[in-house]
């Protein structure tokens, strides 16, 4: 029999017994639904992690320290111990050396201080971090009044919301405002000691040391962020007022590591005490940290803790794939008690068809062809309405979200590989299904069954 | 070609025997029967109710296979057929008629007369065709559209008569056709049928226990009694 002979004949069947199929038909449904319910849970909270995540950079940055410079490290975190004794210098050539490595993005410091920052007669201690231009690609900010910086070396701030509302109580009005930067920088000594016989000042300061001076700078407010960025373990999460990078570095402020640095080499030379470095894709950090470990530092990354984390969503989807299954694996009876049922109502239609003609194999398809129609009129329905419980819940969540003044969040993702994978499962459960019936229909009787009434 | 076909035999069944286990007991319901039928002769099988006739058709028409015994038609012995060639026979040698009319409830005539031809792939523009064809030919030309159940019982056979002719078979089988008609009903049916042998030059093989009908349609009569050929002959 040609296929859409058997079609025909399968959907002419399932009309006969609207009701009956409908039922089994909505069983299905509601089995794909919670499969479809379940993993785009799942799905959607993986995306959700996975963003969140992306964004804070835990995925693409590796941080560089030099090998002196290895101190103690949270518990759990990687190590790659220096295993030659190169105690080379976390530098200006160093840090160019690391640009150059194809699958780097960009290098930058890390650059955080305490300072005072005067806005009018208001006058705050607080902590102002470097930010790299890749933060607003990152969108690092969930909630921000105003705009990102201008330029790399705009000499303009972002403040953080309550900070901004400690300054002033209606913090829009900040925007386009000016607060001043009181700040200790670190200056080199221009005089050299009275025996000194060296003539090279430049050289006369690395030796001496340096002198701590006061300084202020003047920067405008572009905007104002509703809350922390997305920094992960990266120092500016902490911060208060963001300055970009490039401005931070040329501020010249006296840090913590300074002192540490003076008794080790030039206190006038740049140093720092870590890198950060941002790598094109989360699948090239391995290859970058093995570089940049080839020219004598130290890195960490968090790709182990990445690893974990995608084996703990690929356990998360299963069981909650499981466990959406078991609704279908219910509707999979429905399935064999509806085609099981329609064996012992059509036995004398199944011995007409053998009388004109049909083959065993004819009687097996048309059966199946049944049960695939009802797979597929389920997976869709149960797709469809999967995907509706997802925008309720999603709808729900983002209610919630903003009565907790949150940002509203998508947890619920059904791609559509999903929606395909779905219906292509609901189709095949349901042929699993019609094996045991098809069969049984198959072997029937003809004669035997051209005589039941 | 055959021994049987040189023979003009569109028919021959050799020691053919069908027994059934019920319990205990074994039903001889065909037991050792060996006759033959030429090509478009129409031959009458006679006999009380349970003397085998209707046994001996299924067997004839490849719905049963037999425990022993050749039934060879048309040259290939149904015995030996694997069930889709058996399914083949059935679908393009023979055509059935019965005495329920067996048509599908849910069809329309149109429908059920279509259907054997689904099953032997006819393309669906033909296919209602020469349905419509088969229909007008049984009279049935205005009520093609019409459900089973929206017919009379002679309507409904005619019905099946076209559905049993549509896929051209050189065999037709007919199993008390007129079982549930009146006299006159009975009497147009097998006008019918006989139209084919003379027309078409069908065989036609005929189970019935109507004597009278019998004698005046068909040419050879085989009597059966208890599963075996009693008598046969050209005349009753």
């Amino acid at each position: 029999m040609k296929a859409y002979d058997l079609v025909e004949l399968a959907a002419r069947n399932l009309r006969e017994s609207i009701l009956r199929n409908s039922l089994t038909t909505l069983g299905i449904a509601v089995g794909v639904a919670s499969l479809v319910a379940m993993l785009s849970l799942g799905i959607g909270l993986q995306a959700l992690a996975s963003a969140r995540l992306g964004r804070s950079g835990l995925f693409d940055t590796v941080v560089v320290y030099s090998r002196r410079d290895i101190a103690s490290f949270e518990p759990g975190e990687r190590h790659d111990t220096p295993t030659t004794t190169d105690n080379r210098e976390l530098d200006i050539a160093a840090r160019r050396e690391m640009e150059k490595i194809p699958e780097v993005v960009e290098v930058y410091p890390e650059l955080r201080f305490q300072t005072e920052v005067r806005y009018g007669d208001t006058s705050r201690f607080t902590m102002v971090a470097g930010l790299p231009l890749s933060a607003k690609q990152n969108e690092i900010f969930d909630e921000m009044q105003g705009k990102f910086f201008s330029a790399p070396e705009a000499d303009e701030a972002i403040l953080q919301a309550d900070f901004a509302k400690s300054l002033d109580p209606n913090p829009t009005k900040l925007i386009g405002q000016e607060l001043t930067l009181r700040y200790a920088e670190r200056q080199a000594l221009d005089s050299q000691p009275p025996n000194s016989k060296k003539s090279d000042p430049q050289q006369a300061a690395s030796d001496w040391g340096f002198s701590v001076v006061r300084r202020e700078k003047k920067l405008r407010i572009v905007g104002i962020a509703e809350n922390e960025p997305f920094g992960g373990w990266r120092s500016f999460a902490r911060g208060r007022v963001f300055i970009p990078t490039a401005v931070a570095e040329k501020l010249n402020v006296v840090q913590a590591n300074t002192m540490r640095n003076a008794l080790r080499t030039s206190p006038t030379a740049q140093t720092y005490s870590s890198l950060m470095v941002r790598v094109a894709a989360p699948s090239q950090v391995q290859a970058v940290q093995d570089a940049i470990k080839k020219i004598g530092f130290t890195t960490w990354s968090i790709l182990d803790a990445t690893r974990n984390l995608r084996r703990f969503f690929v356990i998360l989807d299963l069981f909650l794939g499981i466990f959406g299954s078991l609704a279908l694996a219910v509707a999979s009876l429905g399935i064999v008690n509806t085609l099981v049922m329609a064996i012992l109502e059509r036995r004398r239609e199944i011995g007409i068809m053998k009388a004109l003609g049909a083959s065993d194999g004819d009687v097996k398809r048309l059966f199946f062809a049944e049960a695939g129609t009802m797979g597929f009129l389920g997976g869709l329905a149960g797709v469809t309405l999967g995907w509706a419980i997802g925008r309720v819940i999603n709808f729900g969540t983002t209610l919630y979200l903003q009565r907790q003044s949150l940002p509203p969040e998508d947890v619920w993702s059904v791609p559509w590989w999903l929606v395909g994978g779905a219906i292509g499962f609901s189709i095949l459960v349901s042929l699993v299904s019609g094996l045991y019936p098809a069969a049984r229909a198959a072997r029937l009787d003809p004669v035997q069954a051209l005589r039941y009434e | 070609m055959s021994v049987d076909q040189q023979n003009g035999n569109a028919i021959r069944a050799e020691n053919v025997t069908r027994h059934y286990q019920m319990g205990q007991t074994v039903i001889r319901a065909v037991d050792g029967v060996t006759l033959d039928v030429r090509k478009g002769e129409f031959v009458a099988l006679l006999g009380r109710s349970g003397s085998g006739k209707s046994t001996l058709l299924n067997l004839l028409a490849g719905l049963d296979r037999p425990n022993a015994g050749a039934i060879v038609v048309e040259g290939r012995d149904l015995s030996q057929m694997p069930p889709d060639e058996l399914a083949r026979y059935r679908r393009h040698t023979v055509g059935m008629v019965f005495q329920s009319f067996n048509l599908l409830p849910s069809m329309t005539l149109l429908e059920n007369v279509e259907l054997p031809m689904r099953f032997a792939e006819v393309e669906r523009a033909a296919r209602a065709e020469r349905a419509r064809q088969a229909l007008e030919k049984v009279g049935l030309a205005k009520r093609m559209n019409h459900r089973p159940t929206e017919l009379s019982g002679g309507e409904q056979q005619r019905a099946s008569l076209a559905r049993a002719l549509v896929n051209q078979p050189s065999v037709l089988l007919a199993d008390e056709p007129t079982g549930n008609l009146d006299t006159h009903t009975g009497e147009e049916i097998m006008e019918l049928i006989r139209k084919c042998n003379d027309g078409l030059k069908m065989t036609v093989v005929l189970v019935t226990h109507e004597r009278q009908l019998a004698e005046k349609h068909a040419r050879r009569f085989i009597h059966l009694a208890d599963g075996k050929v009693v008598a046969e002959g050209a005349q009753l």
